[in-house]
């Protein structure tokens, strides 16, 4: 079938089998290959996008079902080649992650949180993070990675605040 | 190099790998897209055993897109079997089963189609028919005499059975005053990647080249293709700029390789093969240890431990590759960080009809330290001491080092009582002791939990000859190479895949630590097995010590070469040279110097101004092998198994609650010594990571099976892995103790955190439960299993109150 979908900004009409997920369309038949397949059944959330801002599961979902609805992948978060967000920074900064399968999943979720949160506690990234597995890290760093990038990211619309 | 005298190592600095990662851009093996690539699915036994008896493949073969459909009874004929650990030769493994099917889940027939949908729904429509025959799942049941044999032609399912004693064990038992025994179970759980196994190959039969590109993390990987394959291993390239996903051990997936690579041969097209989940965890062959201890230990009044009788039987699953190894590995620490001086130890594994396994972080090391901490603990608890006060007696002493223990093996460095030390001097024992207490009088279980392990690292490879004599592999190398070229920048090599280490960030650091360069400045690569010096690959806690080592002496060589290069240019003896940041000078009159750019010209383009017989240009390399390797066991199983025994010391407080079990992890403490810490983001990252993986181990993971032998945990719905919500927050302390074996002190610290966490949680789960007057030896720690011994054991006092 034919559906056009708005992904990191750009207008794509596709010709699709039905049953292709969002996941394979976006890998398959838009070479987005940050998103990660992990369990295709939507607990691990290596496969995590933002739908209109939210993040999502692109394994639950079906191409079709996103059209209307804009998507952001991790590419779509990189300023431009060679640059990152105040995010994928600090997961730089504070090392959380190792293997970095879950990483870009890791990092639209914590985009999502920090977008209506910016001043998130603790247990609000761990709230936020909980739909996420990641199997290398213990999550310590990955935590530490989202607290500095909300601190760094309040910073940058403060006169004198650091920069990212 | 003494610490103070670090640039870049030991300093925080970032991993580079992570730019790639955070920007989505990481190499995976599902990014690998060849044109006219042909998708694999798999036809599975859904019997735990059963004879096949036809497979009709003909509605299969009709299906839209569908290439190809290969059984057992084709690849068997144009393959080798798989390399197996111990000498076996009746126990074979296949890719896909042959004849006869061992667990519900095996590979019986795979699907070759356009897309992975239509091998999927071609899968389907495979029939195959099957006689269902009789089945163990119990390993002690395995042992009985009219059990089912899992390989008839063995003759029993025993592949493993063999007994040590190291010391003066029954006259140390006659002599104690005090014993107990004690039986723990490790539950089959692994270590389960986010990332499947996946594997991509290409047949070029123009150049004779199979090409591979693949999520693993394994020794001997291509060779093995090569073997399986009756190919030259000249033949198999494997890309080694792959990032694997995750692994810790269980990246090893050579039967998917073999299946891919013979596909790819017969069909002249590229196949890949990438589980899905169900796959990963049913016939994925990635389970771990799923093993039974009995622990007899004898010991004084005051808690001194005098000896001790352990036995471990391994439940292996069907078949084996070299998982049975993982009873051999534990014996190089086998007394833990305690000065036990006899020890007997039985090793028995035996195959029934479950998921076969692969090595697991720890190599066997994990349920080891559980039986003996364990022990630890219920010794206090006899006793009635305190069961800090019980290991306190026991540690080996600073002073003691390098300490060897009746197994055989010499601990090169350790100071327990300064680690556990730092512990204790951020969190006051007693006051967590109060803590507990406080707790328990509001009606709550709670309990605290230690454990005091050790981490041996530098991966040896001895537990091999110590459990197949006929194996004399004594040693386990690892490779760098550097090249500078003529414009004077820095290009190492690596010979292996990551998983998530960091070793392009260790290569970088140590080399430019040595040459005294910025290591941003060191581009690091990975080429193919065709362009690669031998590795080792990522196991056994051993890339910051072998690779490290390896960077370290390619990198000491080049130093030495510009350094002979400068000397004859200045025209001035070798000893008078001093090599620094680059330069080269005269000691004697330090303004007479060659720079960089200089030396690499000579090297280059001048190399009428080389010394005599010097080979130009400027790369060098290495082959390191491992620190106090080279020795097969003695005739009684004595072996110095690994170099580095990194240490480990947990504390942790946990309540479960009374009517749901479900336990809650309050506070956690962990100290750590690892040595010299080349890159601490790292360190830190993989001591909390194994802590996290060693809670999943404890509370929530395991592969169960129902009694049709049917793996019923075989999604992450059943098996659960921690999430951020599982997982409290830890605070590390770290100590570094340097290891006289290595180049800048540092030992592994690829497995922490997982060696001792499982234990810990263990230990307070039980001191939790101890008010009530049970206790609980098999993992997992289920809420669900210990709120109903809780309800039990209400129930008893109530009656009997």
């Amino acid at each position: 079938m034919r559906i056009e979908l708005t992904v990191n900004g750009a207008k794509h009409v596709l010709d699709i089998e039905a049953r292709t997920t969002l996941l394979d369309c976006l890998r398959d038949h838009l070479g987005l290959k940050g998103a990660h397949a992990g369990c295709e059944h939507g607990v691990c959330g290596a496969c995590t996008v933002l739908c209109d801002g939210a993040a999502v599961r692109s394994c639950l979902m079906f191409a079709p079902q996103a059209e209307g609805s804009t998507i952001t992948t991790i590419e779509g978060v990189t300023p431009a080649p060679g640059e990152l967000s105040p995010v994928q920074d600090a997961f730089c900064e504070t090392h959380g992650m190792q293997c970095g399968y879950c990483t870009p999943a890791m990092i639209l979720t914590a985009h999502a949180l920090l977008a209506g949160n910016p001043d998130p506690t603790r247990d609000e990234i761990v709230e936020a993070i909980s739909g996420n597995i990641c199997r290398c890290t213990g999550y310590a760093q990955i935590v530490e990675a989202i607290s500095l990038a909300a601190e760094r990211m309040r910073g940058t619309n403060t006169p004198g605040g650091p920069r990212p | 190099m003494s610490a103070q005298h670090f640039r870049f190592v030991a300093s925080d600095r970032r991993v580079r790998e992570d730019r790639r990662f955070v920007a989505g851009k990481g190499n995976f093996v599902a990014d690998v897209v060849l044109p006219g690539t042909l998708h694999v699915a798999l036809v599975t036994c859904p019997h735990a055993a059963a004879r096949i008896k036809s497979i009709d493949k003909r509605a299969a073969l009709k299906m839209p897109g569908v290439r190809y459909v290969i059984d057992g009874a084709e690849l068997a004929a144009g393959t080798d079997v798989l390399m197996a650990g111990l000498d076996t030769p009746n126990v074979p493994r296949r890719p896909l089963a042959f004849e006869v099917a061992r667990y519900s889940g095996e590979w019986v027939a795979a699907v070759a189609a356009e897309t992975r949908a239509q091998a999927e729904d071609a899968a389907e429509a495979v029939e195959v028919g099957y006689e269902p025959l009789p089945f163990v799942l119990d390993a002690e049941k395995a042992m009985e005499k009219n059990a089912p044999l899992v390989h008839e032609k063995h003759g029993s399912n025993v592949l493993l059975d063999r007994a040590f004693v190291w010391g003066t064990v029954e006259e140390d038992f006659a002599a104690s005053p005090r014993k107990l025994s004690l039986r723990v179970k490790w539950a089959r759980s692994s270590t389960v990647p986010i990332e499947t196994f996946g594997v991509v190959a290409r047949w070029d039969p123009g150049g004779d080249i199979l090409d591979v590109w693949a999520s693993i993390q394994m020794p001997r990987y291509a060779e093995q293709i090569a073997s399986a394959l009756k190919i030259p291993s000249s033949s198999v390239r494997v890309h080694y700029d792959v990032d694997v996903g995750g692994s810790y051990g269980v990246k090893r997936g050579i039967k998917h390789s073999v299946l891919v690579g013979y596909l790819a041969r017969r069909l002249g097209a590229p196949v890949r093969l990438i589980e899905d989940r169900l796959e990963n965890m049913r016939g994925g062959d990635a389970h771990g240890p799923e093993r039974l201890f009995d622990v007899e230990v004898a010991f004084d009044n005051d808690g001194t431990v005098r000896s001790m009788k352990m036995q471990a039987l391994e439940n292996l699953g069907a078949y084996a590759g070299r998982s049975p190894f993982q009873l051999g590995k534990p014996v190089g620490s086998i007394v833990g960080p305690y000065k036990i001086k006899s020890v007997q130890y039985r090793a028995i594994a035996v195959v029934t009809n479950k998921t076969t396994q692969d090595a697991v972080r720890g190599f066997g090391q994990g349920p080891t330290n559980l039986a003996l901490e364990r022990a630890m603990d219920e010794i206090a608890n006899t006793l009635g001491l305190d069961p800090l006060e019980v290991r306190r007696r026991n540690l080996i002493r600073a002073h003691e080092f390098p300490y060897l223990i009746p197994s055989g093996t010499t601990y090169d460095s350790g100071d327990y009582e300064t680690v556990i030390g730092k512990v204790l001097a951020d969190t006051d024992y007693n006051a967590l002791i109060k803590e507990r207490d406080r707790l328990r009088a509001e009606g709550k279980l709670a309990g605290i939990g230690i454990a005091a392990c050790l981490e041996p690292s530098g991966g040896n490879a001895t537990f091999e000859a110590l459990l197949n004599p006929k194996i004399t592999t004594s040693t386990f190398m690892d490779s760098c190479r550097i090249n500078v070229d003529g414009n004077g920048t820095v290009t190492a090599t690596m010979h292996t895949t990551s998983s998530g280490q960091g070793h392009e960030t260790l290569v970088g650091t140590v080399i430019g630590e040595v040459l005294g360069i910025h290591p941003d400045a060191i581009r690091v690569t990975r080429p193919d097995s065709l362009n690669s010096l031998p590795s080792g690959t990522p196991v056994g806690s051993r890339m910051a010590i072998m690779l490290g080592g390896a960077a370290f002496h390619a990198a000491q060589k080049l130093m030495d070469k510009l350094t002979a290069i400068g000397a004859h240019d200045l025209g001035i003896p070798r000893e008078r040279a001093v090599y620094e940041k680059g330069d080269v000078y005269d000691r004697h009159k330090p303004a007479d110097r060659r720079s960089w750019a200089e030396l690499v010209g000579i090297a280059h383009r001048n190399i009428h101004r080389m010394p005599a017989s010097m080979e130009p240009g400027l790369a060098t390399s290495h082959i390191y092998s491992v620190p106090t390797g080279g020795a097969l066991p003695a005739a009684d199983g004595r072996v110095q198994m690994y170099p580095c025994f990194s240490f480990e010391f947990h504390l942790l407080l946990l309540t479960i609650d009374p009517d749901l079990g479900t336990p809650r992890i309050l506070r956690y403490r962990v100290g750590h010594d690892c040595g010299t810490q080349i890159n601490p983001k790292i360190v830190r990252g993989m001591t909390m990571g194994g802590i996290a993986h060693g809670i999943g181990a404890a509370l929530y993971e395991e592969f169960a099976y129902n009694d049709e032998g049917q793996l019923i945990a075989q999604s992450f719905m059943d098996y659960l892995l921690p999430s951020s919500h599982e997982v409290p927050a830890i605070k590390l302390i770290e100590h570094e103790t340097p290891s006289p074996h290595t180049v800048f002190g540092q030992k592994g610290s690829g497995e922490s955190g997982y060696l001792g966490a499982p234990a810990a949680v263990a230990n307070a789960v039980n001191d939790a439960l101890r008010p009530l007057g049970i206790s609980i030896n098999t993992l997992p720690l289920k809420a669900t299993k210990l709120g109903d011994l809780i309800a039990a054991a209400r129930a008893k006092s109530a009656t009997t109150a």
